[in-house]
C-alpha cells in the first residue's frame, strides 16, 4: 500500500497519542481505595477490646472540643511561623507557639503541592494521586469519605470563608459559605479582605460548630514577588492580627462545664524559594500546623517543633470532633493532642485509628496479612484487651500503667508501619496498560523511522501483504492469549483488562500488523539493502556541519531525558543548542560568501547566487539589484547575529527550571507594582511591532481586523488592571474584562475565517498559490493574535521576537541559504522548544499559566478553558509550526515533496522523544524524583505529542490541497 | 621532509602539553591552598601565561610563519601591535559568545573574561603565531580544504578541538551533582584544556594517518 508520507506521519502521530494515553492511564493509577461511595458509619466502629468479655465502651469516644476554626493559609511556610520572619512579623502567634496552651508541628505535604490535593489530603486523610493535579483544573465534587462529609452527617454546623476550591469540592455542605477565587493572582488585598469582613459577625453567633477560613493573600503575593518579597512581612502581620482576633473571641467565649475550643492553624502546601509552588522541594513540602486550645499545657520555652505528616490532621480532627475517621485515611493521630486525657482513653483512640487503617489495608492490599504493620497492630490489640482486662478489675498498680505504656508504645508503632505501607502503596503502577503503551509507541516509531531518511512524497507500506500472512494471525493468536492469561491471573485490576473486548481486539490487531510490517520493512531492507546504500552513498557528498549538528543535538537531548537535572534544567538544553544552531548558521553564511567570493572573484554576478532563486520563488521581496547584493549580504550575516541577541534577552525575560529559577528575571522586574508604566509601555510597543511584523502579507480585511484586535488586547490588559491606559480614570475598578476579551474573540475568528475562505478558494475555484499562501499566512496571523490575547503583557516581547526571528530567518537564511526541507524543520522545532521555555515554561506544572484559561469566560467552562490554557502554554511551538507550514508551502516550488516531507520530519521530531521517554519514565519509576520530576514531565510529553498530532493534521490538509491542485 | 615535519609538530606539542601538566603542578608544590578548583582563576592564569609563552617562543624558533617581506624594526613593531589588537578582539568576542550561551551578564564577568582569554590563547594566539595577522590566511585555513601546510591542518584540529571541549564542558553544569567542579567556569576551562590536550596529540596521529591523501597545493 502506497500512502503519502504527511498522511502517514499524522496517522502515526494520532496513534501514538492513544498509545502514550493508555501509558499514561497506566503510569498514574488512581489510588487504590476501598470504595469510591462507601463512607464510615459509627455502627461499624469496634469495641474497645477486652480479652474473654464485651467490653462496655462500645460506642465512639465523645469530643474533644466544642468548636473548631481553622485557619488556613495558602503557602504558609513553616519558617513563616517558626523561623525568624514568624517572630519579626507574627508575635501574637510566636507567643502562642512559645508561652501559650499550644502544639506545634511541621506538618510534610506531599507533592504534589497544590492547592486542591492538599486540601483534599487535609479532608479525607489520604493521599492523592499525581492525576489529581491534572484534575486541579477542573475539580469536581469530592465523593470519597472525607471529614467534611462525615461533619454535616453528625449534624455540625459548618461556615466557610476563602478559596473556593472547597466550594466545589464540597457543594452545600456549608451552612454559610463566601467563596473567593484565586482567579485574579494580581490581586493580594481584596481575596482576604472579602474573607475577614465576615470575622467579626460570625465570632460573635454561636450556631456554628465548624469555621474554616482560607486565605490565599499569602500565595499570591509568593507567586508574584517571591517569599522574601516585602509584601510577605506585612501580610504575615495581618494573618496574626486576625489570628489574635479569633482566639481572644474564643477564649472570651470558653464557659466552665463545656467542652474547649480548638483553633487550629496550618498551610495547605509552603513555597518555593521563587515563590511557586506544586515541586517536593523542603520549603515546598514544609508547612507549620499550631493546634490552639485552653485544654493543652501551657508550654514553658520554645521547642523544636516535631515533624508529622499533613494527613495526621484528619484523624485527629475526626476525634476531636467525635467523628469516624474517613475511610480512606492512612493519617496516624497525633497523640499530644489527647495528653489530658486517661490512658484507657488514649488507647481507645488509638485502637479506633488502628482499626480504621487495617480495614483500608485489607480493602486495598491482597496480601495485607503478612505486612508487619497489620500483625503488630493484632498484637498491639490483644495485649489492649489483656489490659483493659486488668484496669475493669480495678488494678491501679505501676504494673498496669507501666503495661498500658507498652500497649500504647505498640500501638503507635503498628500505626507508623501500617500508614507507612498504606502511603507506599498509592504509587503503584499497572504495567500491562504501561506496556501495551509502549509497545504501540514503539513499534509506531520504528515503522515511521524505517523510511525517514528518504525524502520521497510517499511511502511505500508493505500492509495488504503482511496482513494475508501466517505471521500475523500467529501474533494476533499470541496477543490474545497473552490478554486472556494477564487479565485472568492477577488479582489486581489493570485498565486495559477493562475495556470492552472489541477495543482491545482493535489494539491487539493493530499491534500485530505493526510488527509484521516493521518484520517486513526489515526483511527488504535486508534482502536488498545493500546495492541500494551503496548507490546513495556515492550520489550523497556527506553530512555538512549543520546536519552533524541538527542530529547529534536531536540525539543529545534526546538522551539527555534521562538524567532528573537535565528535564528540570531542559529549557539550558535548547538555549545551548538553539545557540550553537546560530553560531552553525553564521559560520555558513560566512563560508558562503566570504569563501565564494575568495574563488569566484572574477564572477561578478554570482556574488548573490540564491537571488535568481529568490527571484523565482520568493512572493514579497523586492528584486534585489546588484547594488542591493550588498546589502544583502550584510544582512544575512547579521541575521544569526541577531537572533543570538534575542535569544540572549529572552532567556533573561523568564527564570525558569529549579536550581537558577530563583534569580532575578526581567519579567519580575516588570510585574512589580512600581514598574507598571514600564509594562504597559513595553505592552504597547510590542503590540504595534506585532502588527508591523504580521500586516505585511495579510488581505487589507485581516490587516484591519488585525490592528482592531491587537487594540483590544491592550484594553483587555488595562482592564484587567495588568497595564495603565492613558485616559484611564483613577481608581476604576478591576474588572474581569470579559467584554474587550470577546471583542478580541471575534476578530480571532474573524481572521481565521478570511484565511479559511481564502484557503478554500486556491483549492476548489483558483489554483493560485498566492491566495494559499495568504490564507495560511492569515490562519497564521490569526493565531498569533491569539496567543497575544492569552500570553501575559510581560510575555508579549517573545511574541515579537519570535516574528522579528521568523521575518529575517526566511528572508535571508532559510531562502538564501537554500536548506532543505529537513534541515528547516528540524531547525523550526528546536526554535520552537526554545520558545516554549522563554515563555517562562518548565517541566514543572506550577509553571502552568491557569488564568489564560479564564480570559474572556464569565465563569469556568472546562472545554474552552482547558483549550485556552493549552494553547498558551504551547503558544511556541504551535506558532514556529504553523510559519513552518507557511515557509513550506511558499518553497513549494523548489520541491513539491519538501510540505510531505518537513510534515514527516516533524513528526518523527516529536514521537522520538516521547517513544524515548516513556521507556526511560518505565525504567525510572522508583526514582526519588519521580513524583516531582518525571511525572510533569510526561503529562508534558503526551500533551505535546497530542499538539503536534494536531498541527500535523493541519499539515496534512495543506499538503492535500496541493496534491489535488496540481 | 614531511616525517622530518611531523617530527617537529610531535615534539612541539609535547612542549606545550607538558607545559600545561607544569602550570598545573609546579604551583602546587610552591605555592600553598592551591588548587585547580579552589583557587581556579590561579591555575587559569598561570596554565593561559605558559602555553601563551610557549607558543610563541616555539614557533618564532621554528619560524613557522610566513616570511616578512620587510624586516624592518617598524614592521614587527605593527605586526606585534596588530597582533595584540586582534588577540583583544578575539577576546572579547569570545567574551561576548560565551555571554550569549549564557553566561551571567554583569556577575563573574572577570570569570568569564577569563575563559575568554584562555580560549583565545587556545586558538586566536595559535593562529596568530602561525599564519601571523593576517585575516585573508585565517579565512583560507577555516575554509573547507584550505589547509595548506601540515601546520595548518593541525592549528584546525586544536582549535575545533578546544572550542568543542569548551562547548561539551557546559554540559555538566545543570546537574545537581553539587560537585566543586561544575561551578561556571571551570568545567567549560577543564573541558577546553582537555580538548587542546587531546587537539595537540590528535593533530600528529591524523596527519601521520592521512599524510598520502594530504597533498597540499604549493604556496
Ligand atoms: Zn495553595
Ligand atoms: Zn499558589
Amino acid at each position: 500500500m502506497r500512502i503519502r508520507s504527511s498522511v502517514f506521519a499524522s496517522f502515526c502521530l494520532i496513534m501514538e497519542v492513544f498509545g502514550i494515553a493508555l501509558f499514561l492511564r497506566g503510569y498514574f493509577p488512581l489510588p487504590v481505595k476501598s470504595s469510591i461511595s462507601a463512607k464510615s458509619k459509627v455502627a461499624d466502629l469496634p469495641t474497645e477490646p477486652l480479652a474473654g468479655n464485651v467490653a462496655n465502651w462500645t460506642k465512639i469516644p465523645p469530643p474533644l472540643f466544642k468548636r473548631v476554626v481553622i485557619v488556613l493559609i495558602d503557602a504558609l511556610r513553616e519558617d513563616f511561623v517558626f523561623g525568624p520572619k514568624g517572630k519579626q512579623f507574627m508575635p501574637y502567634t510566636s507567643h502562642l507557639v512559645e508561652r501559650g496552651p499550644s502544639h506545634s508541628f511541621v506538618a510534610k505535604a506531599r507533592a504534589p503541592t497544590v492547592t486542591m490535593p492538599r486540601i483534599k489530603a487535609l479532608m479525607t486523610g489520604s493521599i492523592p494521586g499525581f492525576i489529581d493535579v491534572v484534575m486541579n483544573l477542573n475539580s469536581p465534587a469530592l465523593l470519597e469519605d472525607n471529614l467534611m462529609w462525615q461533619a454535616k452527617n453528625a449534624g455540625k454546623k459548618m461556615v466557610f470563608y476563602g478559596d473556593d476550591t472547597w466550594l466545589r469540592l464540597f457543594p452545600k455542605h456549608f451552612m454559610e459559605q463566601d467563596g473567593t477565587t484565586s482567579f485574579f493572582v494580581s490581586d493580594y488585598t481584596e481575596v482576604d479582605n472579602n474573607v475577614t469582613r465576615h470575622l467579626d459577625t460570625t465570632l460573635e453567633r454561636d450556631d456554628w460548630d465548624i469555621l474554616i477560613l482560607h486565605y490565599l493573600g499569602l500565595d499570591h503575593i509568593g507567586h508574584l514577588t517571591g517569599p522574601h518579597s516585602s509584601l510577605i512581612g506585612p501580610k504575615l502581620t495581618e494573618m496574626d492580627d486576625i489570628l489574635k482576633k479569633i482566639h481572644t473571641s474564643l477564649m472570651s467565649k470558653e464557659e466552665e462545664g463545656s467542652l474547649p475550643n480548638l483553633l487550629v492553624l496550618c498551610g495547605d502546601h509552603g513555597m518555593s524559594e521563587t515563590g511557586s509552588h506544586g515541586g517536593s522541594s523542603e520549603p515546598e513540602l514544609n508547612t507549620p500546623l499550631v493546634l490552639i486550645s485552653p485544654s493543652f499545657k501551657r508550654k514553658v520555652a520554645f521547642e523544636i517543633p516535631e515533624t508529622v505528616e499533613q494527613v495526621d490532621l484528619t484523624p485527629t480532627l475526626s476525634f476531636g470532633l467525635g467523628l469516624p475517621i474517613s475511610k480512606n485515611n492512612v493519617g496516624r493521630l497525633i497523640l499530644p493532642v489527647l495528653e489530658d486525657n486517661s490512658l484507657r482513653e488514649q488507647l481507645r483512640f488509638l485502637h479506633l485509628n488502628g482499626f480504621q487503617l487495617s480495614r483500608l489495608m485489607r480493602d486495598s492490599t491482597p496480601a495485607y496479612e503478612k505486612d508487619t504493620g497489620y500483625e503488630q497492630f493484632r498484637i498491639a490489640e490483644r495485649s489492649h484487651g489483656n489490659w483493659m482486662k486488668l484496669y475493669l478489675e480495678g488494678n491501679t498498680s505501676e504494673v498496669l500503667s507501666n503495661m498500658g505504656k507498652k500497649v500504647l508504645k505498640q500501638y503507635l508503632d503498628a500505626l507508623k508501619s501500617m500508614s507507612l505501607s498504606l502511603s507506599k502503596q498509592l504509587g503503584k503502577y499497572d504495567m500491562y496498560s504501561m506496556i501495551v503503551g509502549t509497545v504501540i509507541v514503539l513499534f509506531l516509531l520504528l515503522v515511521s523511522v524505517a523510511d525517514a531518511l528518504s525524502s520521497n512524497a510517499e511511502l511505500d507500506l508493505p500492509l495488504s501483504s503482511s496482513l494475508c500472512s501466517l505471521p500475523f494471525y500467529l501474533l494476533c493468536l499470541m496477543f490474545s492469549g497473552v490478554h486472556v492469561m494477564v487479565c485472568t491471573s492477577t488479582e489486581s485490576s489493570c485498565y486495559f483488562c477493562s475495556l470492552s473486548w472489541a477495543l482491545v481486539f482493535a489494539v491487539i490487531v493493530f499491534v500485530s500488523a505493526l510488527l509484521c510490517v516493521i518484520l517486513s520493512i526489515m526483511g527488504r531492507k535486508l534482502s536488498w539493502g545493500r546495492p541500494q546504500t551503496k548507490s546513495e552513498s556515492s550520489s550523497d557528498s556527506g553530512f555538512s556541519e549543520l546536519d552533524i549538528l541538527l542530529l547529534t543535538g536531536t540525539l543529545g537531548h534526546v538522551l539527555s531525558l534521562a538524567a532528573s537535572s537535565f528535564i528540570e534544567e531542559e529549557h539550558q538544553t535548547w538555549y545551548f543548542l538553539l545557540n550553537t544552531l546560530c553560531l552553525a548558521v553564521f559560520q555558513d553564511v560566512c563560508r558562503k560568501y566570504f569563501s565564494e567570493k575568495r574563488s569566484y572573484k572574477d564572477l561578478e554576478d554570482s556574488l548573490y547566487q540564491p537571488s535568481k532563486d529568490e527571484l523565482l520563488t520568493s512572493d514579497y521581496s523586492s528584486k534585489p539589484s546588484s547594488t542591493s547584493a550588498g546589502y544583502e549580504k550584510w544582512l544575512a550575516l547579521a541575521t544569526p547575529l541577531v537572533t543570538l541577541a534575542c535569544c540572549r534577552i529572552l532567556r533573561s525575560l523568564n527564570q525558569t527550571g529549579v536550581q537558577w529559577a530563583h534569580l532575578p528575571d526581567f519579567g519580575h522586574w516588570l510585574n512589580s507594582s512600581e514598574h507598571h508604566t514600564e509594562l504597559s509601555l513595553l505592552a504597547a510597543t510590542s503590540l504595534v511591532l506585532i502588527f508591523f511584523l504580521v500586516r505585511r502579507r495579510c488581505s487589507m480585511v485581516s490587516k484591519i481586523a488585525l490592528g482592531l484586535g491587537l487594540l483590544g488586547v491592550y484594553s483587555y490588559r488595562a482592564a484587567v488592571g495588568n497595564v495603565l491606559f492613558p485616559w484611564q480614570q483613577e481608581g476604576r475598578a478591576i474588572s474581569k474584562g470579559i467584554v474587550e476579551a470577546r471583542f478580541v474573540y471575534i476578530f480571532v475568528l474573524g481572521i481565521l475565517f478570511t484565511g479559511a475562505k481564502d484557503l478554500l478558494k486556491s483549492q476548489v475555484i483558483t489554483s493560485d498559490t498566492k491566495t494559499k499562501s495568504r490564507g495560511l499566512w492569515e490562519v497564521y496571523s490569526g493565531v498569533v493574535l491569539l496567543a497575544a490575547l492569552l500570553f501575559r503583557p510581560h510575555n508579549l516581547p517573545v511574541l515579537v521576537f519570535c516574528l522579528l526571528i521568523q521575518t529575517i530567518m526566511t528572508r535571508f537564511i532559510w531562502k538564501g541559504l537554500q536548506y532543505d526541507a529537513a534541515q528547516t524543520t528540524i531547525m523550526h522545532y528546536w526554535f520552537g522548544q526554545a520558545f516554549f521555555y522563554f515563555q517562562g515554561n518548565s517541566n514543572n506544572i506550577a509553571t502552568v499559566d491557569i488564568s489564560a484559561g479564564f480570559v474572556g469566560l464569565e465563569n469556568y467552562l472546562e472545554i474552552p478553558a482547558i483549550f485556552l490554557t493549552a494553547f498558551s502554554t504551547y503558544a511556541g511551538p504551535l506558532l514556529w509550526a504553523s510559519h513552518l507550514v507557511c515557509y513550506l508551502n511558499s518553497e513549494t516550488d523548489r520541491s513539491s515533496a519538501a510540505m510531505g516531507h518537513g510534515c514527516y520530519c516533524f513528526a518523527l521530531l516529536r514521537s522520538i522523544p516521547a517513544a524515548v521517554y516513556i521507556v526511560l519514565a518505565t525504567s525510572l519509576r522508583y526514582h526519588l524524583f519521580v513524583w516531582s520530576v518525571f511525572s510533569p514531565k510526561l503529562l508534558y510529553e503526551g500533551m505535546h505529542t497530542f499538539v503536534t498530532a494536531s498541527i500535523c493534521v493541519f499539515f496534512t490538509a495543506m499538503d492535500q490541497n496541493r496534491s489535488v491542485r496540481s | 621532509m614531511k616525517d622530518i615535519e611531523i617530527k617537529g609538530m610531535v615534539s612541539a606539542h609535547c612542549i606545550i602539553a607538558v607545559s600545561i601538566v607544569m602550570a598545573t603542578i609546579v604551583p602546587a608544590v610552591l605555592l600553598d591552598d592551591y588548587s585547580v578548583y579552589g583557587t581556579h582563576l590561579v591555575w587559569l592564569y598561570i596554565c593561559t601565561a605558559s602555553v601563551a609563552a610557549v607558543n610563541i617562543a616555539i614557533y618564532t624558533l621554528l619560524g613557522v610563519s610566513p616570511p616578512a617581506k620587510k624586516n624592518t624594526l617598524s614592521h614587527k613593531v605593527t605586526k606585534v601591535s596588530k597582533s595584540c589588537l586582534y588577540f583583544m578582539f578575539s577576546c572579547l568576542l569570545f567574551h561576548g559568545i560565551v555571554v550569549l550561551y549564557g553566561a551571567p551578564l554583569l556577575e563573574l564577568a572577570s570569570e568569564t573574561f577569563s575563559f575568554a582569554v584562555l580560549l583565545s590563547t587556545f586558538t586566536t594566539l595559535r593562529c596568530l603565531c602561525i599564519l601571523g595577522p593576517n585575516v585573508q590566511a585565517w579565512i583560507r585555513v577555516f575554509s573547507r580544504n584550505g589547509a595548506m601546510s601540515i601546520w595548518d591542518t593541525s592549528l584546525q584540529i586544536t582549535t575545533a578541538s578546544s572550542v568543542i571541549g569548551a562547548w561539551l564542558g557546559a554540559f555538566p553544569i545543570p546537574l545537581d551533582w553539587e560537585r566543586p567542579w561544575q561551578v561556571w567556569p571551570i568545567s567549560c576551562t577543564l573541558g577546553a584544556t582537555l580538548g587542546f590536550v587531546a587537539g595537540l596529540f590528535i593533530a600528529p596521529i591524523w596527519i601521520h594517518w592521512h599524510r598520502k591523501q594530504l597533498t597540499y597545493k604549493s604556496k
